[in-house]
């Protein structure tokens, strides 16, 4: 039994096998190859291996999600017996005399460097199917434990650290907690957690090395702590928590499909938000009243190239259509600092945070930021759909988006396809935008309050930077008085405001923003009842 | 040497799945399978090759079949891509 503590970002607890998350990056190193017949032998063997590794996939998504999205594993069964591919990497093992691992690597990368030259969306997106196939033979060339999580059962996934678009691609089904070695409260990776309703414990002070798949572990969130081959007594001890926090649960799945009221009779709107078309059905099963925030960048992380109009269109339209007419407000662009794409070629900043970021590159690369309100003008067409922009600092950038829009209209109405303008707010995350509101008020529809960004900036704390936890005071008095003013400038203009940061969901301040007179509340799908048993418990206005 | 001419059906081209079952199905005969588009050429039995032509909906392709089996193998390879392409 081996126990660690470190910092609880989702006060769950959960006891399973573990899943050790490598650095994904395969160091491929070069080496001489001293019996060239012998790597080529090992070729073979890792092909077949691979082989079956993609059958077992085949035949496993072909009951979970259809043969249609199965055929992707034949496609790669096929490609993997490609001959110029198998060629390739045989004749530079042969000529140069290098070891397997690299002969597979290099010829990966040159045929999808062919394919990602093509004219062709389809053809370009394949580029991404031949890396795959060629990370997998190095996987089981190297004898790297396999990170597939189509064929993992459920587990704990233990890791250094996790970037936002490794977390992004994750099968949340089989994941049971997160723990990691760094990592602060704030970032992409805990956020993440307490959307899914996960356990989760950062700043853990474990060595990698010493840990092996399927090790079994207790993440107990409440104590803050991680315990590696626990004794019969504490896992006991852990089964009966679970089962605790079940019926806590159970107990909020009673106020599902009540309304969102105090006890005076105030209401409130209590959203939910997403970072995906897959997480909608979080948001069904929290009985959420809308969408606060979709976060479009999930179309555009974890890619080799931008997501086309009809890309994004489709994906807009899904969400809308599958929320069943309830509002959804879809964030445009917010990538940048924290959030990287290689393919926006953004270059190193010495203060992202402070950067070349979010509405700042729609306003300067029109081209990117007009495809994706074309598409989300087109989905409106479907839906309940309001956009909003992020990182506004003043009236002139509003103005600005607005000529872009009209432009972006104009180009839909020569391709004579059918959309709707919607609703446009934008997020209220820097100071500046906070001392403008009132000017800002009149041009826009709504504000959604993005207190992440809003304290990091207010306070000059970076989030990501897990010293400054301790300086970090979510409740500081003059984000409050912010949230304040930013209300009544709203509402004077006779507009509406609401919050999307964390700070939505903390329930010590749900009293607060209910006197304060906030219109809607955005938080964690998981916490959307948790927020409703607060509203409803409140004596806000009782005499 | 057999020869016919084919314009592609489907919607997305000459894609993954089809180049793939097209490749299987060529290596069963002795004859050597050869397509054309304008200048670029590959042989039937190169999934990624036949791919890296990007041929698209609408346009033609030239199949041409040279051995000993070029007879039945011709005729084959094209009921093939009339059903698949």
């Amino acid at each position: 039994m081996i126990k660690f503590s470190g910092k609880s970002v989702y006060k769950g607890i959960a006891v399973g096998p573990v899943a050790v998350l490598k650095n994904n990056d395969f160091q491929v190193k070069r080496a001489k190859a001293e019996d060239v017949e012998a790597e080529i032998a090992r070729v073979e063997e890792a092909v077949e291996k691979s082989q079956e590794q993609l059958g077992q996939l085949y035949d496993k998504a072909v009951k979970e999600v259809g043969e249609a999205s199965a055929a992707i594993f034949e496609v790669h069964q096929m490609m993997l017996e490609d001959d110029d591919y198998r060629d390739s990497i045989c004749n530079m093992i042969r000529t140069e005399q290098v070891n397997a691992e690299y002969a597979v690597a290099v010829t990966g990368d040159n045929f999808s460097e062919i394919f990602a030259g093509m004219d062709d969306d389809y053809m370009k997106a394949r580029a991404a199917d031949i890396k795959d196939i060629s990370n997998r033979l190095v996987r089981c060339l190297s004898g790297q434990e396999n990170m597939d999580f189509e064929t993992m059962e459920p587990s704990v996934i233990i890791a250094e650290d996790l970037s936002p678009s490794e977390t992004v691609q994750m099968d949340k089904k089989k994941i049971l907690a997160f723990v990691t070695v760094h990592g602060s409260t704030n970032s992409h990776t805990a956020i993440l957690a307490r959307m899914m309703n996960i356990p989760a414990l950062i700043g853990v002070p474990m060595d990698l090395d010493e840990i092996h798949n399927g090790q079994t572990v207790i993440v107990d969130g409440l104590k803050s702590e991680v315990i590696f081959d626990p004794t019969e007594e504490e896992r006991c001890e852990a089964e009966v928590k679970i089962q605790n926090e079940k019926e806590k649960l159970e107990l909020l799945q009673t106020l599902k499909g009540k309304e969102n009221v105090t006890l005076s009779g105030r209401k409130i709107h209590i959203y939910a938000n997403i970072g995906s078309v897959s997480d909608v059905g979080y948001v069904l099963e929290n009985d959420a009243g809308g969408i606060g925030l979709f976060r479009s960048e999930f179309l555009y992380l974890g890619k080799d190239d931008f997501p086309t109009e009809e890309e994004q269109f489709q994906a807009y339209k899904q969400v809308a259509q599958m929320i069943a007419g309830k509002k959804v407000i879809i964030r445009t662009l917010d990538i940048g600092a924290d959030k990287q794409a290689d393919y926006f070629n953004l270059g190193k900043e010495e203060n992202p945070a402070m950067g070349y970021r979010a509405i700042r590159i729609c306003l300067k690369q029109t081209d990117i930021f007009k495809a994706q309100l074309r598409a989300l003008m087109r989905a409106a067409a479907f839906g309940n759909i309001s956009v909003m922009y992020p990182m506004i600092t003043s009236t002139e950038e509003v103005l600005q988006i607005f000529e872009i829009v009209k432009e972006a209209q104009k180009e839909l109405d020569a391709m004579q396809v059918p959309y709707k303008v919607p609703e446009q707010g934008i997020m209220i995350e820097t100071p500046a935008a906070v001392m403008i509101s009132d000017e800002l008020a009149e041009l826009v529809d709504f504000f959604s309050i993005g207190t992440n960004d809003l304290t990091q900036y207010t306070l000059a704390i970076d989030r990501q930077n897990e010293r400054l936890d301790d300086f970090y005071n979510p409740h500081h008095k003059a984000i409050l008085k912010m949230i304040r003013m930013v209300t009544e400038n709203a509402h004077k203009c006779g507009k509406w405001a609401g919050i999307c940061g964390e700070l939505g969901a903390d329930l010590e301040l749900t009293e607060e923003f209910l006197k304060m007179g906030l219109d809607e509340l955005s938080v964690s799908p998981s916490m959307v009842l948790k927020v409703r048993k607060a509203v409803r418990e409140s004596r806000v206005g009782v005499n | 040497m057999k020869t016919f001419n084919y314009t592609v059906k489907d919607e997305i081209g000459i894609h993954a799945r089809p180049a793939g079952m097209l490749a299987k199905e060529a290596k069963k005969y002795e004859s050597k399978i050869v397509i054309k588009k304008g200048e670029k050429s590959a042989e039937a039995t190169k999934l990624m090759a036949i791919m890296g032509m990007g041929v698209k909906h609408g346009e033609e392709v030239i199949v041409e079949v040279e051995g000993a089996d070029e007879e039945t193998a011709c005729k084959e390879i094209q009921a093939f891509f009339e059903q698949n392409m």
